[in-house]
């Protein structure tokens, strides 16, 4: 038999590469051109915006951004004059329209609220999530089986059906608006990712490294501790890469449980208008700067990627 | 890290009580390490879960919490299951999710078997088709509303431009035949990539020496692919179905943003009707029968359909 594979018998031939090749780069730019748009509006001003035919050339501009980080107020032009010279860009723009800064708008804070939830649900589920891995995968846990399917369960249900209850939980409790209620539900809905994510990659860690250590004298504990999590260092990186983006993201719950102090950035963008109708270029700023952290991290992950969305059922 | 380790072996083992004191049995330390994740679980799932059980029972209303509750035993389910309104939110629910798995699974399917091809630069690409299915639902989908302007919006100006219909009468979002359709249309761009990087996976596991054999027998193209690449990638295409299928069962975000169930109740998928029932109208008794029975739905399609794979698995 030949050595030489390069010319494998079911290789595909170069012609079928070509094509295939030629298909996935049309379907690949043309799904991404939405992205793109956003990306683009993001720089344009308010009348361009919204030009039939759409602007694909323009002139950029910082207007998006000034209006998404500020509210401004309709001034007549004698009381736009009488004020001193404008102190910035933003200013300047805002004069231009007839208009001044009013003051901050309320993007800051919303984008605040879901780092910081985004990050403690995170922190919280990934830490559950590692402990219970690792019990699932090294001891005769009773009933484990049933167990994992009723951690994985709670995934089934509808968010909407979750929090009507939820909404009431809270109510009762003081937890309704706030980072901590926000975070202790999305730590419940992640856990259960982080569970049979963790399983997987702690299975994968052979068992005789902890038997090793324990034969020189290290406790239970102690060899969970010092050679099982070094060694889990990427799995867990991944799956708290995956709670980040889930939380990051959600939205049903945000939009129902929260209103004013706690609420994050999702159900807050959509609510951002301008003078006659939605301010389209805030709103796509707004969107940028909330997708870049995301797009980061799916290059980072694409490697994992196909294990998380199917909760480690698919490994390559 | 070898020196590290050896270091710490070497503190460690001088005290063998060490690990009768410390150490706590290795029982103990299981239920130690998954009661926090069991416990948080029944807190803020099944405890709900009960307590939405028992609201579904009576005629509570959360805005009104000082009324007196009565029990309507199963007043409320017997009511959801005669609602003419309820049945056409099913129907525009099974409507959104046939037509989204169908278009995704061809698609994602398509695009796999092409990217299987390993042309040049294949990752690359494969990595930029990813993104989308990445991104919030919510804040994409919010913007898609622009897109779908009429006029204004790039949709409606590249379909006018290649249909040559004017770009005024596009109206996606508010015709009421159009509407169903913009909402499979921004689900099919999100979630493509993700049915498409689950029967890459398919496609990748089947082994070389399969289609080796298969050409020595002088099989066709068309006969290897009904023959080897189609079942053996079955259980991956199946599991992605079900993963779209519960998801989209369950949407919410996305159509909320982009039509907020309109125009009328075209796109009122389940829950949103949920959602109007709950939060709107206040219908909390009622709305949490109702939840109940998209809950025991969801459940029971997917223990039916996890049974299939499993059959499918093993043959």
């Amino acid at each position: 038999m030949s050595l030489t594979t390069a010319h494998s018998v079911v290789a595909p031939s170069s012609n079928s590469k070509r094509i295939a090749g030629t298909i996935i780069v049309l379907y690949a730019l043309i799904s991404i051109v939405p992205l793109l748009w956003i990306f683009a509006t993001s720089f344009k001003t308010p009348p361009d915006s919204i030009a039939y035919p759409p602007k694909i050339l323009f002139q950029p501009s910082l207007e998006g951004y000034c209006n998404l980080f500020t509210t401004r107020t309709r001034q007549t032009p004698e009381y736009i004059n009488s004020l001193g010279p404008a102190t910035g860009f933003c200013d300047e723009t805002t004069r231009k329209r007839n208009m001044v800064i009013a003051g901050p708008s309320n993007f800051l804070p919303r984008f605040v609220n879901s780092l910081i939830i985004a990050f403690g649900s995170t922190f919280c589920a990934v830490f559950l999530g590692t402990l219970s891995a690792y019990g699932f995968s090294r001891f005769k846990v009773p009933l484990a089986d049933d167990l994992l399917f009723f951690i994985l369960s709670t995934r089934f249900m509808p968010p909407i059906a979750v929090a009507i209850p939820i909404y009431l939980m809270y109510r009762e409790l003081g937890l309704s608006d706030t980072a901590l209620g926000m975070i202790l539900l999305y730590t419940a809905v992640n856990v259960s990712l982080a569970v049979w994510l963790l399983k997987g990659f702690i299975d994968e860690i052979p068992r005789e490294y902890e038997e090793a250590a324990m034969i020189d004298g290290y406790t239970r504990l102690q060899a969970f501790w010092r050679t099982v999590l070094p060694q889990a260092t990427t799995g867990i990186a991944a799956t708290a890469i995956f709670c980040l983006i889930f939380a990051w993201n959600e939205y049903a719950f945000a939009a129902l449980l929260t209103s004013g102090t706690a609420q994050t950035a999702p159900p807050f963008i959509p609510t951002i208008i301008g003078e006659g109708g939605q301010d389209w270029p805030a709103v796509a700023a707004g969107t940028t700067i909330f997708l870049v952290p995301i797009l980061v991290f799916t290059i980072l992950l694409r490697k994992q990627l196909l294990r998380g969305i199917t909760f480690g059922a698919v490994r390559k | 890290m070898l020196n590290r380790t050896a270091e710490n072996v070497a503190r460690a083992t001088p005290e063998p009580l060490a690990r009768k004191v410390r150490g706590i049995s290795d029982k103990g330390l299981a239920w130690l390490f998954i009661s926090p994740t069991i416990l948080l679980l029944l807190a803020i799932n099944i405890f709900p879960l009960f307590w939405a059980i028992y609201l579904s029972f009576t005629n509570y209303r959360a805005n009104r919490p000082n009324e007196v509750v009565k029990n309507l035993g199963f007043a409320n389910y017997q009511r959801i299951l005669g609602d003419k309104d309820i049945w056409i939110a099913m129907q525009t629910t099974a409507h959104f999710v046939f037509w989204t798995i169908l278009l995704q699974t061809l698609i994602g399917f398509t695009l796999a078997w092409l990217i299987d091809r390993k042309f040049r630069g294949h990752a690359f690409w494969t990595t930029l088709i990813l993104v989308p299915m990445m991104l919030s639902p919510a804040v994409v989908g919010n913007f898609w509303r622009f897109l779908y302007e009429p006029q204004i919006g790039l949709f409606a100006y590249a379909i006018s431009f290649v249909t040559r219909i004017p770009p005024t009468d596009i109206q996606m979002l508010s015709n009421v035949s159009l509407a169903p359709w913009s909402i499979i249309i921004v689900d099919t761009w999100m979630w493509t990539p993700y049915v498409m990087l689950i029967c890459l996976a398919g496609l990748r596991s089947i082994p070389e020496y399969i289609y080796e054999a298969a050409e020595v027998d002088r099989a066709s193209n068309w006969r290897q692919f009904w023959s080897i690449t189609l079942p053996m990638a079955l259980p991956f295409i199946m599991l992605a179905v079900l993963f779209r299928g519960i998801e989209n069962f369950k949407m919410f975000d996305m159509v909320n943003l982009l039509t907020g169930g309109g125009p009328g109740s075209t796109t009122e998928v389940a829950s949103i009707t949920l959602k109007r029932q709950a939060f709107e109208s206040w219908r909390t008794g009622y709305s949490s029968a109702f939840a109940i029975i998209l809950f025991v739905a969801v459940f029971g399609l997917a223990n039916i359909y996890v049974k299939a794979l499993n059959k499918v698995k093993q043959r």
